[in-house]
Parts: C-alpha cells; sequence; structure tokens
C-alpha cells in the first residue's frame, strides 16, 4: 500500500449549505476547513463556520466564486493540501480541475478529462451512445444555426427541449412546442447560457412525455471499481429546477434499478471517472429510461442516498480522491428505508417562482432528531442577494417507510418559520400533502398540472385572521418594567377596565391591507413570530408579515405614487429595447434584466409613449427602482 | 408570616346564597357601566364618527400602551342626578399607561350634550385634577367640548370648585412639574380655550380641532365679522400663526400619537419608593368574595375572609390581634407592594381606636401605604362608653387618619355610617382613592336608627301633650325615612354625586387596588407630622 499524501486541511471553493456540509464532515475526519467569500458574503455562515476564511473580493461569481486564480492562492496562503468544488459555481470545470493538479493540489473530484467527457452535452451523447447507455433521440452537433435546429426538431417532432451544451441545473433550458416559437427560444436560450457558463452552445432533444426523472448515483475509485448507490426520483421539479427528491424511486423493481445502475456504471468507466458522479436519466410510462446527462460532482439532493445507506459520500469523496479503494462491494450497498428531500428557496411561486432577496428576520429550523436532517447554510438576519442561488436550506426526512419520511417531512416543515423574504415553504408543504403525490404518482409534470391546487388564490384576510394577527401581537408584545416600579400590575393586566370587559384594539397591515382590530379574547392556536416590529403569522400555511400602523410614520411618509416601471427584484440591466420618445404598445419589451441568471423582461402595462429611461445597460438596480418612465396614451390625448 | 385560613364552606348553601345575591348586584352594575360606556348612544355617536373622529374611548385606546389597563373613576357620574342622561357626566377620566408613564387622561365626550360642563362634570374633571395632583400623574386632556353648560352657568362657573379652577389647577400642577398635555380634538370655545392654551403642549387635529375665545356667532354678533370657525381658529391657525398650539395633526390617530411621543419626552420618575417583593395570588380566589359578604347586611361575618382574597399569597401579619378586636390591623403585601390594612370587625370601641392611631403611626413611620376596608355602623355608644372617653379615643383615630401623609385607600366594603366614616378614612379625609361596592350603604346612620331617633323625638313629643304615637302613626313617619336613606345611601347615589370614585365589582378590588398603589407611587410618600392627640 502506497503511502497517502497528508491531508489536514481542506478549502472548499462554494458557499452556503453546501459549503457547511462539506466542512461538517472535514471537520469529522479531524481536518482543518478553509472557507473562501466574496464581499458579501463575509458574514455569511461558511465563514463562520470554517477555521480560516480567506476573502476573494467581488460580488458576482465571476469575480468570486469563479476566479479560479484566486482559489488556487488561497489554498495555497491557507495551507490547504485539497479543494472541494461543491455543486455550482467551478465544480464541473475542466480548467479549475487541472490547475488544482497543476498547483500539486488535490481536486475533490473527478478527472479534468471526466469533467470535459461530459461537459459538452452533445459529445457526452456520442459517447455514452457508444458504451451503450439508452438515448432520447436529438441533435448534439456543433453546427449552431437556427436553420440546423429548425431541420432537427422537425426531424426528431415536437415538442423539443433545448439545451445548453455546457450546462445543467435548468440554465438555458427551453421547451418549445412548435416552429414559429423556435427563433426567440433559441436566441434566450442562448443567452442565458453565455451568461450562465460562458459557452452558448446548444443542442435539441425529443421532449418526452410524461416523463420521470430517475438518477443513479455511482461511485469510482482509482483502482477500476464502480459502483452504483441506488437511485433518486426527482420528477418533482418547476422550471427544470427539483424541489423534492427522494430515495428510492417508488415502485422502481429490483431488476430496473440493476438495469439502470448498471447503465450507469457503463457511463461513469466509459470516460475513466473517479469519485461522486450521478448519472440522469428520463424514465417514460412503460420503464424505458434515456440517458439524459451525467453530472461530474456531488449533487445537490444527496442525503437522501446518504439516508438510506448510512454513508458519507464527502468522507467517500475524499478517500477516494486519495487513492482509497472503495471499501464495499455492489452487493454490499445498503438500501434501508425511505428518504425525502425538499428544497427550500427564497423565492415567489405565486410570481412564476422569481428568487427572492432580502433579509431573512425570522429563520427558524425544525427540531433535530431521529431521521430527521437540515442542510442549511443560512442563519436568522443573513441577507439573500441576487447575486448567488437563492436556495435557504435543504430539510431532509428518512423512515422505515415512505409514507412515514413524508409525514416526517411534512411535519418538519410545519416547525419551519421564515420571514422577511417570500419562500416556497407553504408550496413544499402542499405538494407533500397532495393526495396523488401521497400516492406517488409522480412525473415531471407533476407541478404544472396541479398548480391552481399548489398554488391557490390566497383568501382573503378575514376577521380570523385579523384576531389571530392581534393575538399574536399582543402576546409577542415586550414588556416595558419600569426600574422604579418593577412589578407595576399595568404590565401584567392585559387591557384591564374598571368593571368593563378587557379591550385590547390595535391597528394591523398585512400586504397593504390594515385592519383595526379589537381582539376578543380568545385563545386561538396562532403560530406567529414576533421580531422587532414584525410579526410573522402563520395562516392557511403562508406566512404573512404583520406590522402595526404607525400614525407618526404614516404622516411622516405621504410620498406620491410613481407612476413608472420598477425592477421586480435585484439585478442588473441587460438590454433597453427601446428609446426616450418612443411610442409603445401593452406588452411591448422594454427592458431587459438579469438576476439569478435568469433573465426577466420588463414591459408596458398600457400603450403610451417612454418618458424617461432610468437605467443604463450593466447597471445593478434594486428592487422596486424605477426604470421605465411611462406616459400612458390616453392621457397624453 | 402567617397564612390565614378560610373557614367558609365556599359549596355551603349559606355561601351559595351570598354569592347569588352579590352577582346580581354586580350584574347590575356591570349593564349599568356598559350603558354608561355608550356614551350619547348610537345616533350621537354615528354623526361623531361620520365626520372622521373617533369615539371618546377608542381615542383612549389609541392614546394608552398596548395592552395597558385603565383605572376609570367616577363612571357613574351624573347618573340620575339631571332628570336627563348625561352619561359619565359627558367625561371620561381615568390612569393609563401611556409610554410607560401612568397619564391622568380627561377626555370630553361630544356624543354627550355636546361635550358641555353640567355641574357634576366639573366636579369629575376638578376631582381627576386632583388625583393626577396629589399623585403627580402628568395629565393628558382630549379635548372636544362645547364649554360650560349655559343654561346651568350659576352652578358652573363663579365658584371656587367651579370652571376656574381647572385651569388654575393646570397652572398649579404645571408649576410642581406635573406636565398637562392638551390634544384637541373637537371644538374648544370661550374658558375651555384655556384648557389648551395653558397646557405645556398642545397638539391640535386639523379640520376639526378649534381654539377661541368667541365663536362664529359670538364674533358676528360682536363685530360684524364673517367669519368660518376654521378660519377662526383651527389648526392652521393655531399651528402657523398664532402659536396657540405646538403641534399639526393629520387626524385623531396622529393626534393620539404625537400626544404618545410628548409623553416619551418627560424623563419620567417615580418618586415614590416602596421595598416591593414579587407579587403572588393570594390563595383563595378574589372571585370567592361574592360568596364571603352575607346577603343580609345584619349578619356579621370575619373581615379576615376579605383580607384572605385581597392579599398576596393570603399572608397577613396582625397587629394586637388580641386588643380593640373589632378593628383588624396587620400589614400584607398586595401586588408585591406594602401595605397596612385597617378593616372593621364589629363597633369601634375605644381599644379598637387606640389600636388603630397606633398602627397607623407604624404605618407612617415606615412609609407604607394604608388600606381602609369599611363596614362600621359607628362607635360604641352609651353612658359607660361616653365615660371612657370613647369620643377621645375615636378623635385619636381621626386624628392619626386625617394626618397620615401615606398614601390611603379607602374601599367601603358594607356600611359607612356617622363618625365610623370619618376613622375609617372617608371622603373628607382625602384618601388617594375611594370606592365602594354594590353591596355598600352609606349615610349619617343606618336609615333604621334615623327613622327610630325621629319616632323616638315625635313619641316624646305626643306624650308631653298627653297622647300616645300609635303603630300607624310610627310607620308613616318611618317608611319615607327608610325609602330616603335606602335611596341616597346607595352607592349609584353617592358616586352620581362623586362622593367616590366609583363603584366597583368585589372581585377587581385587588386588582384596583394595585393599580392606585402603583399610581400613587409617582409622588413621592412624604413623612407625616401628626396634631395633637388627646390622651
Amino acid at each position: 500500500m502506497s503511502l497517502l499524501k497528508p491531508l489536514h486541511t481542506l478549502l472548499i471553493a462554494n458557499r452556503g449549505e453546501i459549503a457547511c456540509r462539506i466542512m461538517r464532515t472535514a471537520r469529522s475526519l479531524g481536518m482543518r476547513t478553509v472557507a473562501v467569500h466574496s464581499d458579501i458574503d463575509t458574514d455569511a455562515r461558511h465563514v463562520h463556520e470554517a477555521d480560516i476564511a480567506i476573502s476573494l473580493g467581488g460580488r458576482k461569481p465571476g469575480e468570486s466564486y469563479l476566479c479560479i486564480d484566486k482559489i488556487i492562492a488561497a489554498a495555497k496562503s491557507s495551507g490547504a493540501q485539497a479543494i472541494h468544488p461543491g455543486y455550482g459555481f467551478l465544480s464541473e470545470n475542466a480548467a479549475f480541475a487541472r490547475a488544482i493538479e497543476e498547483a500539486g493540489l488535490l481536486f475533490l473530484g473527478p478527472p479534468a478529462s471526466a469533467i470535459e467527457s461530459m461537459g459538452s452535452k452533445s459529445a457526452a451523447k456520442t459517447l455514452m451512445g457508444n458504451a451503450g447507455v439508452p438515448l432520447v433521440p436529438g441533435y448534439h452537433g456543433e453546427d449552431q444555426t437556427l436553420e440546423t435546429f429548425r431541420q432537427a426538431a422537425e426531424q426528431i417532432g415536437y415538442p423539443v427541449l433545448l439545451k445548453a451544451a455546457a450546462g445543467g441545473g435548468g440554465k438555458g433550458m427551453k421547451i418549445v412546442e412548435q416552429e414559429a416559437d423556435l427563433s426567440d427560444a433559441l436566441a434566450s436560450a442562448q443567452r442565458e447560457a453565455q451568461s450562465a457558463f460562458g459557452d452558448a452552445r446548444m443542442l435539441v432533444e425529443k421532449y418526452v412525455l410524461k416523463p420521470r426523472h430517475v438518477e443513479i448515483q455511482v461511485f469510482a475509485d482509482q483502482h477500476g471499481h464502480c459502483l452504483y448507490l441506488n437511485e433518486r426520483d426527482c420528477s418533482i421539479q418547476r422550471r427544470h429546477q427539483k424541489v423534492i427528491e427522494e430515495a428510492p424511486a417508488p415502485g422502481l423493481s429490483p431488476a430496473l434499478r440493476k438495469a439502470m445502475g448498471e447503465a450507469a456504471v457503463r457511463a461513469a468507466q466509459a470516460i475513466g471517472y473517479v469519485g461522486a458522479g450521478t448519472v440522469e436519466f428520463l424514465l417514460d410510462g412503460r420503464g424505458e429510461f434515456f440517458f439524459m446527462e451525467m453530472n461530474t460532482r456531488l449533487q445537490v439532493e444527496h442525503p437522501v442516498t446518504e439516508a438510506i445507506t448510512g454513508l458519507d459520500l464527502v468522507a467517500w469523496q475524499i478517500r477516494t480522491a486519495r487513492g482509497e479503494a472503495l471499501p464495499i462491494t455492489q452487493e454490499q450497498v445498503p438500501l434501508v428505508g425511505h428518504a425525502m428531500e425538499v428544497r427550500l428557496y427564497a423565492e415567489d411561486p405565486y410570481n412564476d417562482f422569481l428568487p427572492a432577496t432580502g433579509t431573512l428576520h425570522l429563520y427558524q429550523e425544525p427540531t433535530s432528531g431521529p431521521g430527521r436532517r437540515i442542510d442549511s447554510g443560512v442563519i436568522e438576519g443573513d441577507t439573500i442577494s441576487p447575486f448567488y442561488d437563492p436556495m435557504l436550506a435543504k430539510i431532509i426526512a428518512w423512515g422505515e417507510s415512505r409514507e412515514e419520511a413524508r409525514l416526517r417531512l411534512l411535519a418538519m416543515l410545519e416547525q419551519t418559520q421564515v420571514g422577511g423574504l417570500r419562500t416556497n415553504l407553504a408550496f413544499l408543504k402542499r405538494l407533500l400533502a397532495h393526495s396523488d403525490f401521497a400516492r406517488a404518482e409522480l412525473d415531471t409534470g407533476f407541478i404544472p398540472r396541479y398548480r391552481d391546487e399548489l398554488l391557490p388564490t390566497p383568501p382573503a384576510y378575514d376577521d380570523s385572521f385579523w384576531q389571530a394577527a392581534a393575538q399574536g401581537w399582543l402576546a409577542s408584545e415586550p414588556l416595558t418594567a419600569r426600574a422604579d416600579d418593577p412589578y407595576a400590575p399595568w404590565e401584567v393586566l392585559k387591557g384591564w377596565r374598571t368593571g368593563l370587559p378587557n379591550r385590547q384594539a390595535l391597528t394591523l397591515t398585512c400586504n397593504e391591507e390594515m385592519q383595526r382590530v379589537s381582539w376578543d379574547g380568545k385563545d386561538r392556536n396562532v403560530k406567529a413570530q414576533r421580531r422587532e416590529d414584525t410579526l410573522y403569522l402563520e395562516w392557511n400555511g403562508e406566512t404573512h408579515t404583520v406590522t402595526r400602523f404607525d400614525p407618526l410614520m404614516a404622516a411622516t411618509f405621504k410620498t406620491a405614487h410613481s407612476g413608472g416601471l420598477t425592477a421586480p427584484m435585484n439585478g442588473s440591466i441587460v438590454r433597453i429595447l427601446v428609446e426616450s420618445g418612443q411610442s409603445v404598445e401593452t406588452g411591448a419589451p422594454l427592458v431587459v434584466l438579469e438576476a439569478m441568471k435568469m433573465e426577466h423582461t420588463i414591459r408596458a402595462h398600457a400603450p403610451g409613449v417612454v418618458r424617461a429611461i432610468l437605467c443604463h445597460e450593466g447597471d445593478m438596480v434594486s428592487e422596486g427602482s424605477t426604470l421605465v418612465e411611462m406616459e400612458a396614451n390616453d392621457v397624453a390625448a | 408570616m402567617t397564612v390565614l385560613t378560610s373557614q367558609l364552606d365556599t359549596r355551603s348553601p349559606d355561601f351559595l346564597r351570598n354569592h347569588d345575591a352579590m352577582q346580581a348586584q354586580v350584574a347590575n352594575l356591570h349593564e349599568l357601566l356598559a350603558h354608561i360606556q355608550q356614551g350619547g348612544g348610537p345616533k350621537a355617536q354615528e354623526r361623531h364618527t361620520s365626520r372622521g373622529k373617533l369615539l371618546v374611548r377608542d381615542r383612549i385606546d389609541h392614546l394608552l400602551d398596548l395592552g395597558s389597563p385603565f383605572l376609570e373613576v367616577a363612571q357613574l357620574a351624573a347618573y340620575e342626578v339631571y332628570g336627563e342622561d348625561v352619561p359619565a357626566a359627558g367625561v371620561v377620566a381615568g390612569i393609563g399607561r401611556v409610554e410607560g408613564v401612568e397619564c391622568m387622561i380627561i377626555a370630553n365626550d361630544a356624543t354627550v350634550k355636546g361635550g358641555t360642563y353640567y355641574p357634576l362634570t366639573v366636579k369629575k374633571h376638578l376631582r381627576a385634577q386632583a388625583i393626577a395632583k396629589e399623585n403627580r400623574l402628568p395629565c393628558i386632556y382630549l379635548v372636544d367640548s362645547g364649554g360650560a353648560n349655559l343654561p346651568r352657568q350659576d352652578e358652573v362657573f363663579p365658584d371656587r370648585e367651579h370652571f376656574g379652577r381647572i385651569f388654575f389647577n393646570q397652572a398649579t400642577m404645571s408649576a410642581q412639574g406635573i406636565p398637562q398635555i392638551a390634544v384637541v380634538m373637537g371644538s374648544c370655545t370661550a374658558g375651555g380655550a384655556y384648557v389648551p392654551a395653558m397646557a405645556d403642549e398642545t397638539i391640535m387635529v386639523r379640520n376639526q380641532a378649534t381654539i377661541f375665545l368667541a365663536g362664529p356667532p359670538l364674533v358676528k354678533a360682536a363685530t360684524g365679522e364673517v367669519v368660518t370657525a376654521e378660519e377662526l381658529g383651527g389648526a392652521d391657525v393655531h399651528c402657523k400663526t398664532s402659536g396657540v398650539a405646538d403641534y399639526y395633526a393629520e387626524n385623531d390617530e396622529h393626534a393620539l400619537a404625537l400626544a404618545r411621543r410628548c409623553i416619551s419626552h418627560l424623563n419620567w420618575h417615580k418618586q415614590g419608593k416602596l421595598q416591593a417583593r414579587t407579587p403572588i395570588a393570594p390563595r383563595y380566589s378574589p372571585n370567592e368574595l361574592y360568596g364571603v359578604i352575607p346577603a343580609d347586611a345584619k349578619q356579621p361575618y370575619d373581615v379576615r375572609e376579605v383580607i384572605a382574597r385581597l392579599v398576596d399569597g393570603s399572608d397577613f401579619d396582625e397587629f394586637k390581634a388580641l386588643f380593640g378586636p373589632t378593628l383588624v390591623c396587620g400589614f400584607a403585601h398586595l401586588y408585591g407592594y406594602p401595605i397596612a390594612i385597617l378593616a372593621n370587625n364589629g363597633i369601634l370601641f375605644a381599644e379598637a381606636a387606640q389600636k388603630g392611631a397606633h398602627f397607623i403611626e407604624l404605618a407612617c413611620q415606615r412609609g407604607i401605604p394604608l388600606v381602609f376596608l369599611q363596614n362600621i355602623t359607628g362607635f360604641m355608644v352609651g353612658q359607660k362608653y361616653e365615660a371612657g372617653g370613647i369620643a377621645k379615643h375615636g378623635a385619636k383615630l381621626v386624628t392619626a387618619v386625617a394626618c397620615a401623609q401615606v398614601p390611603k385607600f379607602t374601599v367601603i366594603i358594607g356600611g359607612s355610617f356617622g363618625a365610623g366614616n370619618y376613622g375609617m378614612c372617608g371622603r373628607a379625609y382625602d384618601p388617594r382613592f375611594l370606592w365602594m361596592w354594590p353591596n355598600a350603604r352609606i349615610a349619617v346612620m343606618g336609615g333604621e336608627q334615623a327613622a327610630g331617633v325621629l319616632v323616638q323625638v315625635k313619641r316624646e313629643q305626643t306624650e308631653r301633650t298627653g297622647g300616645t304615637l300609635g303603630a300607624e302613626e310610627e310607620a308613616a313617619i318611618k317608611e319615607p325615612i327608610l325609602a330616603q336613606y335606602e335611596h341616597q345611601g346607595h352607592p349609584y347615589y353617592s358616586s352620581a354625586r362623586l362622593w367616590d370614585d366609583g363603584v366597583i365589582d368585589p372581585a377587581q378590588t385587588r386588582d384596583v387596588l394595585a393599580l392606585a398603589i402603583s399610581a400613587a407611587l409617582n409622588a413621592p410618600i412624604e413623612p407625616t407630622r401628626f396634631g395633637v392627640f388627646r390622651m
């Protein structure tokens, strides 16, 4: 047995929950941990949890977490011998892997060549086809002209799926239902791909109907062994982003598991894979599966695999990267019980899942316990910026059965409370509670199909809401004991009146509605948390932000309503499509904003004339700032 | 530490009968207070709110800290006095916390006779100011009043304790450093204009508040000038031009928030110091007081049963328990505050009076507030007792009560008759507050005794002329006297005339006392100098 190189300090080239999660294993293995961070992450949780923190500067990923040179310099200066890339950022960047090797450091990922092989989806498909891995019909060529895509799409048959050749995670991905939409979709997808991956190349595939997304976790060592650690079902997706992941895939027969697992191992071996990887398949209703892509990194959803196998995949990554052999054989891979994970996002499900930014004024995770796991990278008070992925936490439950795991996860979500920005928490609860989800009737169209049930029209605030809000507010009102009369009954006898019923009335506001509420004194089961002058009240599954009306503030800020078109979120201006003085029709695109790596088009609400453009291309703008001032036609006339 | 042990069976028929009797009286009180709370009634309220004005009690809610109690005084003022309904005498007064400071709030109810001042409105306003002055409570006036009730000008304007005293009090309280804040939320005419003008800080509501010495009709009559009320004395005039007011409010809510802001800048300290401890509830529920008090007022009972339901932990350390047992004296805590209790447990004898005077001296030496639980038919009479000097012993108690400078609180829990009223700190002895229970009766003597005296006088007259007084004639003398004493001795009659600060639910007595003691601590507890005790 060869002597292993010393490895006592690990740099994690990432942020958020995955950085924290990797550090947890590293610490348990006795290693020192090094965090790197951008300027706005100076106070982030992963920075605080690391033994050493090194600033990369900058804000955007391109200025910070994507800077290979800075990260290698950080590793050198901190004495780290290895770098873990996490997921996203540089995790599937062959140049990064190579740079690390050239610097004499250990990359906790596959060889650069394996990344390259899978990095281009087109090339990967060819490779996989040759290795006998089943493929979806599609065009993966180098010619990127519209005409080529038009012909390919016609040959494959609509609907087709456009994907970034270099990407993953839903960025630069578009479904095209008909030929008329192809041109716009291709252009937009290319822009997104260019922005996200620095590579605009696209491929097109058949869009498989009612498919399930089932992926195989593979693990390979440097000695030619490769295992599959069972599968994960990630069919519950929205906008091609996974929302719920579970393992094993419900209803998957051992035979199919074996077939898919072996195909995945073939895929990994075809590219000389080492370490943790995931081979994603589409599984159709007849049990046929097609290779989609291979992710040459640790997946977001790896905890569900850990839960059913009892393995620590990060520990295995470290061991295989150092040259250790896999400690078990395929027959010894455990599969115990069922695990389920949800991704808690700062986003607005009612606004097309647009990422939400702001401050986590309230953030309370579920309690820990057997079968419960929470992987998070934030704490209360953190700011969620527009620069990075808005995932707050992964909440994972394990149970003897799928149902046990589902109910445990639901109970955990009931304990979770987030306030200060919009999240998908209520949406996740409705998903988990949905009867068809409980029956495991899964496919990737689940969320669009049940959209109305999962995102019901919020009910109007009624008396029960205001009463609950009043009760929550009053119960959380801080005591104001006087030092010169510390036990004064004035604090204790709430709303006391001489010979009359108690009276506690207050004016509350929620979502721009204002109500004078006289609390009826009935003790309701109210779930609410107060943070300073804001009450976060759970009502109908959603968190509502309740504040108390302040007449002084109201009198001070009698500001005139602005008639401009405002930024829906923090982001940067990509393009300005109109000029001052230009007449536009309703729906005309005015400005394109890029935020959270997605493009958002600001459109005219009504026909009119552009009065002024208040931003420039490349500007960073904050949510609510006016971008364009319009004069509606009827006013001008 | 001695914990009182109740001898009462709360499931006995007597207890339940007593309970029901008191319950009925309390229910009647609650019903009456609920009615009074409606002010001028739905029509007047509708007219008031349609102008964008808040009702007086809503104004108070907005003014108070969230959840603050409101210790209201003289709710029954003017009840059945004027032959017309003048609920609460048209002004709501009480103590509540604003920005953590106990304040006296005096708020006109414009739905009641336009908020005009009846004689008892004046008396109530002055009583509220007196409470503020004695206890050093910052005053907040919510002004919305048409001024003096003109048909009754002779009863409200000229005398020492009439309208002018309001401003006298404002000036002298301000001089003592007791803040005076006025919020003008409606009209504030003639003499009333001095309330804001004499306040330390004044807030006015735009388009609602007006301040002027003479309104537009009087101006027109006097000078021929035609001017609108708003031009004459609106918030714009007084905040921008005249300087009569300091803060300009958009509406009632804003005005009340501004008043809160004024209080937040008082830098207020409570000057009374008591060695308070953590409050604990009595071992026996105050609600049981209903069953403690005999439905038949003639039935004796042990007043310790009352004390056990008022004080912390029912813990009562009695002073001289074996001497003068008809006056129970002892130390206890109430909501953590140390108190010294004097409670009647029968008629006052010489020993009881001496003991009471001694005990009051102790309390004053130590700066402990006094609580009088008054249920007294009077001092013992008869040759033996006169010869024993009951008058001089009674005088000792009266002297001690009168001179005591510690805060005094009186609750009339039963009878309050004759000199017993004086010895047990009746209204004339300046208790900080005086309340009555619904079962209490107050008069110079009992109706039976008064009727008996009058019958005796008549009989002697009749017998001097050789006649005799028949049973029928006797009844003819007695009945109207009995009826009069019952009517005038009733707590509602008393409360309507401000002889007390309110009729309270016995179950709220502990809370009322606690709030009052806490409020009283705004003023320093002064040392006492007693007058000459006749030995």
